[in-house]
């Protein structure tokens, strides 16, 4: 059949269009076009990687972050729960202190007060002694003043005396 | 997994080669019948007016084959056509160039040749001489003007990519031609012809789209049927085949020509099956497309014939037949469209496998393992 026998004229010009259209467009057009899209290809599998890894690296700070934060919450209520103990036994030793002291003052004043006390009797004691040798005296005296009197005393100790 | 899909493919490749065919072998019936009609028609009004009739082999022959002028239309049955130039190599009178409007539209001999009108236009010699034409052809002009399309959308591409830089999305046209050539090289390249693949993949994009334009341009009213030329996909084979051969490695010849674990008895059977399965691969790839373009224009063609057929009967039957043509060749150009590019992906696709295979290297199944082993 006519139509199955190739013209050797549109073989030729097939064979040399279709070769300058390979080399022209392989230069030119293919080579940058596979490149450019390889570039972005492997661009943005980069990208992505390295997003991944940022968002890795990023969930890894906040859960340092995190701790970072616990760690200090709970020292911090470490250290309040400190200072409420220790204004407490601040607050208790003082009163203790104050107390002793306090104990302290009241036994001298005390002490003190009874020994004022003792002095202050001796002497009344001795004043009341003194007064009372006085008042005795004048009394004898004047009892003793006259002879019968001093007879009667006398027969009264010696009455005294012998009923002993 | 690898084989799976090559299956499928083939599968998708046998149905869609052996669809059209088909449909070509019933066009020939019903071209067989058109004949017939058309010879009992003229028979009937042999007494009449003889130009009615309505010689539908002749429109699609025309239009299917190369010619030396570019036909647009008639104007009062005066084709309006561009002629295109004539370039004859001589034997002894070297090469001569002149215009096709020279020969009158075949009615005149033009410096010793002439037209000869069969079922293919052809320059002949009226000294016999065995003359080789090399005239810028409807096919030729045709393939120019794909050329120009070609180079300028993708140089115009390219020079986009080089302007934009490599992380700019891409914009317009670059949209349109990015999945395809990602396409090309993810499933045609890159299955088939392994780590090596970047080296082939200008020739495989060039195919691919060398093919797909030309296949579209034939598609437009008035367009040549430059795929649908044996000359043309045998060029195109014939590229694949040496590309192929020169690239083929030790492994490939070595199996060609030796087959390992082979009894001799059986080698002397295989050698001259394995290489004629050789040059088979570029005969398929040449027929396939030929066939499969050739076919879609028949068809097309001889829809829209049917109209003329069917008025020429009676005019009635002539209108009557109009929807029925009309809804059937819309069908048609929209599964063109869809072999145009699926034919282009095929030829592309089988150059890949035929490729891959001649740069296969040994032992298949642990491939990578070798690979990574060597080096």
């Amino acid at each position: 059949m006519d139509l199955l026998t190739p013209e050797l004229g549109l073989f030729v010009w097939t064979l040399i269009a279709f070769l300058a259209v390979f080399f022209i467009l392989r230069k030119f057009a293919w080579k940058p076009i596979l490149k450019s899209l390889h570039e972005r290809e492997t661009g943005i599998a980069e990208s992505i990687a390295s997003a991944d890894r940022v968002k890795k690296e990023m969930g890894q700070m906040q859960a340092e972050n995190e701790k970072l934060m616990m760690e200090a919450r709970a020292q911090s209520a470490q250290m309040l729960k400190e200072a409420k103990e220790m204004k407490e036994s601040i607050i208790n030793k003082a009163k203790e202190e104050t107390k002793a002291v306090a104990d302290k003052m009241i036994a001298e004043a005390q002490q003190q007060i009874q020994q004022q006390k003792m002095a202050a009797l001796t002497e009344v004691k001795n004043e009341i002694g003194k007064l009372a040798v006085e008042v005795a005296e004048k009394v004898i005296r004047k009892e003793l003043a006259t002879a019968d009197s001093q007879n009667g005393y006398a027969q009264m100790l010696a009455e005294d005396i012998k009923m002993n | 997994m690898r084989s799976g899909r090559l299956f499928s493919l083939l599968a998708l490749t046998f149905a869609l080669s052996s669809a059209p065919v088909f449909t070509f072998a019933q066009h020939e019936e019903n071209h067989e019948n058109a004949h017939a009609t058309e010879a009992t028609a003229a028979h009937e009004g042999n007494h009449e007016e003889k130009k009615e009739g309505f010689n539908a082999s002749e429109v699609i022959f025309g239009h299917i084959g190369d010619s030396h002028y570019w036909h647009l239309f008639d104007v009062n049955e005066h084709p309006v056509s561009l002629s295109l130039p004539v370039i004859i190599y001589h034997p002894t009178k070297g090469v001569e160039m002149f215009s096709a409007s020279k020969f009158h539209h075949g009615h005149e001999s033009y410096n010793g040749y002439q037209i000869e009108k069969g079922m293919k236009e052809k320059i002949v010699s009226e000294d016999g001489a065995a003359i080789i034409d090399f005239s810028i052809t409807k096919n030729v002009l045709s393939m120019i003007i794909s050329v120009v399309l070609l180079l300028w959308i993708m140089l115009s591409v390219a020079k986009k990519y080089k302007k934009n830089g490599t992380m700019v999305a891409p914009t317009g046209f670059q949209n349109a031609l990015e999945p395809v050539v990602t396409f090309i090289r993810d499933e045609v390249g890159k299955p088939n012809l392994g780590n090596k693949y970047m080296r082939f993949m200008p020739l495989l994009l060039t195919v691919f789209f060398f093919i797909w334009i030309n296949n579209l341009l034939g598609l437009l009213p008035g367009g040549a049927n430059f795929t649908g030329n044996i000359a043309v996909t045998a060029c195109l084979a014939l590229v694949s085949f040496i590309v192929m051969l020169f690239n083929a490695n030790k492994h490939f010849w070595g199996h060609l020509f030796n087959p390992p674990g082979v009894p001799l008895g059986i080698k002397f059977l295989l050698v001259p099956i394995e290489f004629i399965s050789l040059f088979i691969k570029p005969i398929a790839l040449m027929i396939r497309l030929f066939a499969n373009i050739l076919a879609g224009h028949i068809v097309i063609l001889s829809v829209i014939s049917m109209i003329f057929i069917f008025g020429a009967l009676s005019k009635v039957a002539g209108w009557g037949f109009v929807p029925v043509s009309l809804a059937f060749s819309i069908f048609m150009f929209f599964l063109e469209l869809l072999v145009a590019a699926i034919q282009a992906f095929i030829f592309t696709n089988l150059t890949a496998v035929f490729l891959g295979q001649a740069i296969e290297e040994a032992h298949h199944d642990d491939h990578a393992h070798a690979e990574a082993g060597h080096h």
